[in-house]
């Protein structure tokens, strides 16, 4: 069946739920406000079934209605990920039964960047979100290089710990810099290292475009909201090969 | 609260008597070395304010100064006074000022009468700075006794991080009339691995505000008039961790913070601190802390969201038992100690509700005068809210159950969202559901002798003191380097800070140490 719609308690019956919060106090005309919201929002009828008001000024709704929208699940379009996502502990079992040492990882912030932000959630053993990071990773050696990392330092380091992988956090976008760094930095990897030697070179930011991977001259950019087990899986799938 | 685990009082006090054991060493190591923080502190409770063009605070210039010239084994006291003293220079921020442009030279005195002379100055200075943090002390136990503590037990704790500051204010504002009665401010990601303290208010951070004299005295006036709205005293948090953990814990005295998260191993294990480099500074820090009035909060319910909170669950209580006997060798009483602990066991595994009672109950009964620091579900919140807030609901119980003294509240949308206002609304709706519901429950429950709960914690307690034989044994460093606790291997010689510290020399002075040790 390719036309659904959602499920209440009967087939067809298109029933969903919705809560939100308006910031005005909690009245009469709050509640209409609510059921107005909801059938913008296309729900007719829109059961508004608790009002709550919250602090100064604000009002929490739940609404059950309808929804008269289908779904053609033939027409969705999903950016598919190209890489099976592991469990760490699938991520350190292939690593061991294939590489048959621990995989070396090197990373840093570039430039003037001292956001560490985004390199310590992914490296750092607290990880993000309840996802632990690389250091937690048995079979991964991680050394996290900081913030303002000198290209030369990060070639130099990534050579001395011969890094399969190495990891450039931007977060700074003032003038393209995270676009120039990361030029810089692969224009460092390709004289210092001839092709068979190079580390796989991964970018990661909130800002850049993944499609521009090949035009930066890395292997792989990650975006917004990349977890570290992500990026171990893309490890494993890039370095290792599968997990079969 | 009786007993209610039947534990053996000789197994407790052999627990503590290997923590102590154990702590010992590190104990030693502390006393024989200052770090760069330590010093800063010093400095900062001796008057220097402010920082540079480029946000360099002026302590950081001035240590600088004087360790290329002298080092820091002698302390920075004696040769700061005695270059006051030689130069005529009586503002000590305007003498950091001049080092910082490289037109002194500081030297230690060899004479007598010269060391006499420093060091009397520099108890002077720092005892100055030591009598702000009495004098906020004093001013704390007044508010209490004007506007009163919470009417419950445990007190509710919620957190606000914008990254800014004048939003930060507001929203603590609106917690604290919605029912906290702890604010924590959360820092911004980063500021622990920052080798200084930023200066002046702050309007961006990474998930966190960063933690400045300046912001601290803005959110404490602003929930001070909250209380007085409220007529409760709302308690104000902040992070003694990281790199300036010293200096930090100087500014919350000064500035009536009320309590600190202050672990003795979360900087090695979690952000890559070097162990040596963290027990000088967490010492120091405590014992500021400790003369401030301030309550400490323990990490432990870190260790449990790296490792299984069931196979793990006596890391956590070596962990309070070590937490518990550097805060005691510091000063610190058992009213001061938020020792933490956690809700972490994954909820599929059958008994799951029994076992994190009898842990809980077991960090009551070990711990009987420390307001221990109850920490939500974390790590198995998945993002089904619902699930969540019923997860939230039996953790709440467990507090109420064991008569936990802090509750951080728990949000159903851990892992999804920073809480919106109305997680935040539903959390507490839940803490109130379970606490006027359920709050005297404790009085009528008892575990079965000999039963599950009692069991469990017996055999908790017992692999917590085997684990303290072994690090007796190896000791904490080596225990800390191979992996124990949280199982993040950190070696004593690696990890961040470590060129910050420095032996004592023979005649190491810090004014601050002594007054805080007499």
């Amino acid at each position: 069946m390719s036309i659904v719609r959602p499920y209440g308690d009967t087939t067809g019956d298109g029933m969903v739920q919705l809560s939100f919060t308006l910031p005005i106090p909690h009245d009469k005309r709050a509640e209409g406000a609510a059921v107005q919201l909801a059938n913008k929002m296309g729900m007719d009828p829109a059961l508004l079934v608790h009002a709550k008001p919250m602090g100064d000024g604000f009002t929490f709704f739940v609404v059950y209605g309808r929804v008269s929208h289908l779904v053609d699940t033939e027409k969705v379009q999903v950016v598919e990920r190209d890489f099976p996502l592991l469990s760490a502990k699938e991520v350190n079992a292939t690593i061991k039964r294939r590489l048959r040492r621990r995989l070396n990882v090197v990373g840093a912030c570039i430039g003037t960047d001292a956001h560490t932000v985004g390199i310590d959630a992914i490296l750092n053993l607290k990880g993000i979100a309840g996802e632990k990071g690389l250091e937690y990773y048995s079979e991964l050696s991680v050394t996290n290089m900081g913030a303002q990392v000198s290209v030369p330092d990060l070639v130099e380091t990534a050579r001395e710990r011969k890094a399969d992988a190495v990891l450039v956090s931007q977060v700074v976008t003032q003038r393209d810099a995270h676009l120039q760094n990361t030029r810089a930095m692969t224009a460092a990897f390709r004289e210092a290292l001839p092709a068979g030697k190079r580390p796989l070179l991964i970018v990661g930011g909130p800002r850049f475009d993944e499609l521009m991977a090949g035009e930066l001259g890395v292997d792989r950019i990650f975006g917004r909201g990349t977890t570290p087990r992500e990026v171990a899986s893309y490890l494993v799938h890039a370095l290792v090969g599968s997990s079969s | 609260m009786s007993s209610k685990l039947d534990l053996d009082p000789l197994v407790v006090r052999a627990a503590r008597r290997l923590a102590a054991k154990a702590g010992r060493p590190v104990v030693d190591l502390a006393r024989s070395h200052t770090t760069v923080s330590v010093e800063r502190a010093v400095l900062r409770l001796a008057g220097v304010h402010g920082a540079d063009q480029d946000g360099i605070p002026w302590v950081n210039r001035l240590v600088d100064a004087v360790r290329a010239d002298v080092g820091l084994g002698h302390g920075i006291a004696t040769p700061v006074f005695h270059a006051m003293r030689s130069t005529g220079i009586d503002d000590i921020t305007v003498l950091a000022q001049k080092a910082a442009t490289g037109a002194l030279r500081f030297d230690v005195p060899e004479k007598k009468a010269d060391v006499t002379a420093a060091r009397r100055a520099a108890r002077k200075a720092t005892g100055a700075g030591l009598k702000i943090v009495d004098r906020r002390r004093a001013e704390r136990d007044r508010l209490i006794k004007r506007w009163g503590d919470p009417e419950q037990r445990p007190w509710i704790y919620l957190i606000v991080a914008t990254g800014d500051i004048y939003e930060d204010i507001p929203q603590a504002q609106a917690a604290a009339r919605a029912g906290a009665d702890v604010i924590a401010v959360i820092r911004s990601t980063g500021q622990s691995l920052l080798d200084y303290v930023p200066e002046g208010a702050t309007r961006e951070g990474f998930a966190g505000t960063y933690a400045t004299q300046e912001n601290f005295r803005l959110m404490r006036a602003a929930l001070d008039e909250t209380s007085k709205e409220l007529g409760r005293y709302v308690r104000l948090t902040n992070y003694a961790s990281g790199l300036c953990m010293p200096e930090i814990a100087a500014l919350a005295g000064m500035e009536r913070l009320d309590m600190m998260l202050n672990d003795s191993m979360y900087g090695i294990l979690f952000r890559d601190i070097n162990p040596i480099r963290t027990f000088v500074d967490q010492r120091f820090s405590r014992q500021v802390h400790a003369r401030a009035g301030i309550i400490i909060n323990t990490g432990e319910d870190n260790y449990l969201t790296t490792a299984d909170a069931v196979e793990a669950a006596h890391t956590v209580t070596v962990s309070q038992l070590l937490n518990e006997y550097f805060a005691h060798e510091a000063g610190l009483e058992n009213w001061q100690l938020g020792l933490g602990h956690a809700f972490e066991i994954n909820p599929e595994l059958p008994e799951s509700f029994r076992l994190e009672l009898a842990h809980a109950l077991l960090a009551r009964e070990l711990f009987p005068d420390a307001p221990l620091k109850w920490m939500p579900p974390t790590k198995h919140m998945t993002g089904d809210v619902f699930r969540g807030n019923l997860l939230d609901g039996f953790f709440n119980l467990v507090g109420a159950l064991t008569g936990q003294g802090i509750l951080l509240v728990g949000m159903m949308t851990e892992a999804v969202v920073t809480p919106w206002l109305s997680d935040r609304d539903i959390a507490l709706q839940n803490v109130r559901y379970v606490l006027t519901g359920a709050g005297n429950l404790h009085e009528d429950f008892v575990p079965a002798p000999g039963g599950f709960i009692q069991q469990r914690a017996s055999l908790v307690l017992a692999e917590a003191i085997e684990l303290l034989e072994k690090i007796v044994d190896d000791s904490l460093l080596t225990a800390i380097a191979e992996g124990t606790f949280g199982i993040m291997k950190r070696p004593a010689d690696r990890g961040k800070g470590l060129d910050g510290v420095a032996r004592h020399e023979d005649g190491y002075y810090n004014p601050v140490t002594e007054a805080l040790e007499s």
